[in-house]
C-alpha cells in the first residue's frame, strides 16, 4: 500500500501538470469536491464545525480496525475539493502514521499562493483538528 | 461634462498593474478606494519637509503642520457644506464617529426606557455601538425593517417613531446592497417629534453630494479612505449646539483648557473632541483626495458611477444562474449578487484569479443578511476611475462561473 508521502507525491504531481493557470487549478479543485463521500446528516452539527472565516466545514471521524476513517463537508465547493485531498492523503490510516505525517503536498503545489491567508488557515485548522482525532484514537489504542 | 477616464486612471498608480497574469479591475471600491498621486505625495511631503506636532508648537515646522492640518479642516467643511470647520471633528473613521457620538450624546441624553431607531440596511459599526448604550443606559433600539428590494418599509418607520425616540442613526446608502435611503425625508419626520439624526455616510459620502445644512442631518459620520483620502482617519460632523452640550470622549492632551488634579476644564469644540496626537499626515494628505473630488466633480462622479452600475446590470440581468440582491430605485454604484448553488467566496476566489477584485460574504452587515435569507453575496462596488471595458471583463467572468453550475 502506497504511503502518505506517496499519495502527497501523486497530488503534487498532478497539480504540476495543472501549471501556473489559477482559473484551471481552482476550477480542479472544486472538481476534487464533488468526489466527496456523503457526509452523514446526523454529524452536520455545530460541535462537528471548524470554524473558519467564511466557509463552514463539518469534520468527523471513526476508527475501524485500527484505522481512522475521516468524513467531512463544507458549504463551499473550493473548500470540499481542499478536504477531499486531506482525506485521500490521511483516510485509513493509523493514528500513529497521521500523527508523524508530514503534511508538506499544501506549501509543495503552491496552495498558499493561491488560496491566499484566509483558505490557508482554514486548511491548517483543518489539519489539526484531523490530528487531533488521531490522538483520540491512539490514546484509547494505548489505554 | 463626462469623465475623461483615461486621464483620471493616469492619477492611480496602484491601477498600473498585473494580479495573478490580467489586468487589475478593482471593483472593492466600497470597502475602500484607491489613492491619487497627489494623495501619497502629501503624506512623503509632510514626513519629509513638514513633520511636526501640531498646536501649540513655537516652531516654523509646527506652524506650517498646524496651517496644513486645519486647511483639510476647512475643506472638510466645504465638501459636506457645514456651516462652520468647529463643527468637523476628525476621529479614526467612520466607525469611531459613531462610537463617539454613542458614547458622548448617549451619556447627556439618553435614559432607561428611551428608544434608539436603526434600520435592517446597518453595517455592524452601525449597530453594536448603539447595543452597548442600550445595555449601559436601559435605553431600547428599535429596527426599520425592509422590503425584500432592500427599501425602508416607510409606514413602519413611522410607526415606530414616538415621543420616546431620542435618536435615528440611519445609514445613507447600504454598504452590502448600495439601497440609498431618503434622508432628508427621515430627518423631517424624525426632527418633527424631537428626535436627532446621525447619517452613516460612509458609503454616501463618495458617490453622493452629501450638504448637511440641506439635509438638516445633526451628525454626519464618514471615512477618508472611502474619499480617495488616507486609512486611519474619519469625519465626525456635529451641529455647534449638539457639540457643545456633549461631555468629551477620551480625555488626555488637546482637548483640555486647564488641568489641576482638583479639576479639568475642556478646550471648546472641535478640539474637545479630538484628544492626543491625531493622524496629521493622513489628515493633511486627505485635502487634495477632496480637491480631486471637487475638481472631477462630484455630479460627474456620480454619474460615470451609475452608467457602470446601469451597464453591468444590463450585461448580466439574463445571465442564468445570477441572482442580483438589492434592487432599490436608488442606488450608489455597489451590484451585490449571487451565483445560483455557489457560494460567494468560491466566487470571489475565482474572480481574483482573473485579477478582478471584489468582497464577499456579509460585508459586516449579518442582520440584514438574515433578513434576506442569504449567508452573504459577492459584492462589485464601483469608483470613478473604473471603465466600461472592465464591467464587461467583469461580465463575460462572471457568466463563466456562473455556467459552472447553471447549466
Amino acid at each position: 500500500m502506497s504511503t502518505i508521502a506517496d499519495i502527497q507525491n501523486e497530488i503534487v504531481a498532478e497539480f504540476e501538470i495543472l501549471g501556473e493557470d489559477r482559473e484551471s487549478t481552482i476550477f480542479y479543485i472544486m472538481e476534487l469536491g464533488g468526489t466527496l463521500e456523503p457526509y452523514p446528516e446526523s454529524f452536520r452539527k455545530d460541535e462537528y464545525t471548524i470554524q473558519g472565516c467564511q466557509s463552514k466545514v463539518w469534520l468527523v471521524a471513526e476508527e475501524q480496525e485500527g484505522k481512522v476513517i475521516y468524513k467531512a463537508d463544507s458549504n463551499t465547493d473550493i473548500t470540499k475539493g481542499l478536504i477531499s485531498l486531506l482525506i485521500r492523503v490521511l483516510n485509513h490510516r493509523s493514528p500513529k502514521e497521521i500523527l508523524n505525517a508530514d503534511l508538506d503536498f499544501i506549501p509543495r503545489i503552491g496552495m498558499g499562493n493561491i488560496l491566499g491567508s484566509q483558505r490557508s488557515n482554514g486548511l491548517a485548522a483543518m489539519m489539526n483538528q484531523m490530528k487531533r482525532y488521531a490522538l483520540a484514537f491512539q490514546t484509547k489504542q494505548n489505554a | 461634462m463626462s469623465i475623461q477616464v483615461n486621464s483620471i486612471r493616469s492619477l492611480f498608480p496602484i491601477l498600473h498593474q498585473e494580479v495573478n497574469g490580467n489586468p487589475l479591475i478593482y471593483f472593492d471600491n466600497a470597502a475602500t478606494t484607491q489613492k491619487p498621486k497627489v494623495v501619497l505625495d502629501a503624506i512623503q511631503q509632510y514626513y519629509e519637509v513638514d513633520n511636526s506636532n501640531i498646536h501649540r508648537g513655537a516652531h516654523t515646522l509646527a506652524d506650517r503642520a498646524t496651517r496644513q492640518f486645519e486647511e483639510t479642516r476647512e475643506s472638510v467643511r466645504a465638501f459636506i457644506g457645514a456651516r462652520e470647520s468647529a463643527e468637523i471633528i476628525f476621529t479614526r473613521g467612520t466607525t469611531e464617529s459613531i462610537n463617539l457620538v454613542a458614547k458622548t450624546f448617549g451619556a447627556k441624553y439618553l435614559q432607561k426606557g428611551d428608544e434608539i431607531l436603526i434600520s435592517t440596511l446597518e453595517h455592524h459599526s452601525n449597530i453594536v455601538p448603539w447595543q452597548m448604550l442600550c445595555e449601559h443606559t436601559g435605553a431600547i433600539l428599535k429596527i426599520i425593517p425592509i422590503t425584500d428590494a432592500g427599501e425602508l418599509v416607510w409606514e413602519e418607520f413611522e410607526k415606530l417613531l414616538s415621543p420616546k425616540t431620542k435618536l435615528v442613526s440611519i445609514v445613507h446608502a447600504s454598504n452590502a446592497l448600495g439601497t440609498i435611503n431618503p434622508a432628508k425625508k427621515i430627518i423631517e419626520a424624525a426632527h418633527a417629534i424631537g428626535a436627532k439624526v446621525l447619517l452613516d455616510g460612509a458609503q454616501s459620502t463618495s458617490h453622493l453630494d452629501v450638504d448637511v445644512q440641506a439635509l438638516d442631518c445633526d451628525f454626519l459620520a464618514f471615512s477618508a479612505h472611502k474619499l480617495y483620502g488616507p486609512t486611519g482617519l474619519g469625519v465626525l460632523y456635529g451641529k455647534r449646539e449638539l457639540l457643545e452640550s456633549m461631555p468629551p470622549f477620551l480625555g488626555g492632551g488637546e482637548m483640555i483648557r486647564e488641568v489641576t488634579f482638583e479639576k479639568t476644564t475642556y478646550n471648546t469644540i472641535p478640539f474637545k473632541f479630538e484628544a492626543g496626537t491625531p493622524s496629521i499626515a493622513e489628515v493633511i494628505a486627505f485635502k487634495p483626495a477632496l480637491d480631486f473630488i471637487t475638481s472631477t466633480g462630484k455630479a460627474n462622479i456620480h454619474h460615470h458611477e451609475n452608467d457602470l452600475l446601469q451597464y453591468a446590470v444590463e450585461l448580466l440581468q439574463d445571465v442564468k444562474g445570477v441572482i442580483p440582491v438589492g434592487t432599490a430605485a436608488e442606488k450608489i454604484a455597489v451590484f451585490s449578487f449571487n451565483i445560483q448553488s455557489m457560494h460567494p467566496f468560491d466566487v470571489g476566489q475565482l474572480l481574483d484569479a482573473k485579477g478582478i477584485a471584489v468582497r464577499t460574504g456579509h460585508h459586516c452587515t449579518q442582520p440584514l443578511m438574515q433578513r434576506l435569507g442569504l449567508e452573504g453575496t459577492v459584492r462589485a462596488s464601483f469608483a470613478v476611475y473604473n471603465t466600461r471595458a472592465e464591467v464587461e471583463v467583469f461580465a463575460q467572468t462572471v457568466a463563466k462561473i456562473a455556467s459552472l453550475k447553471n447549466k
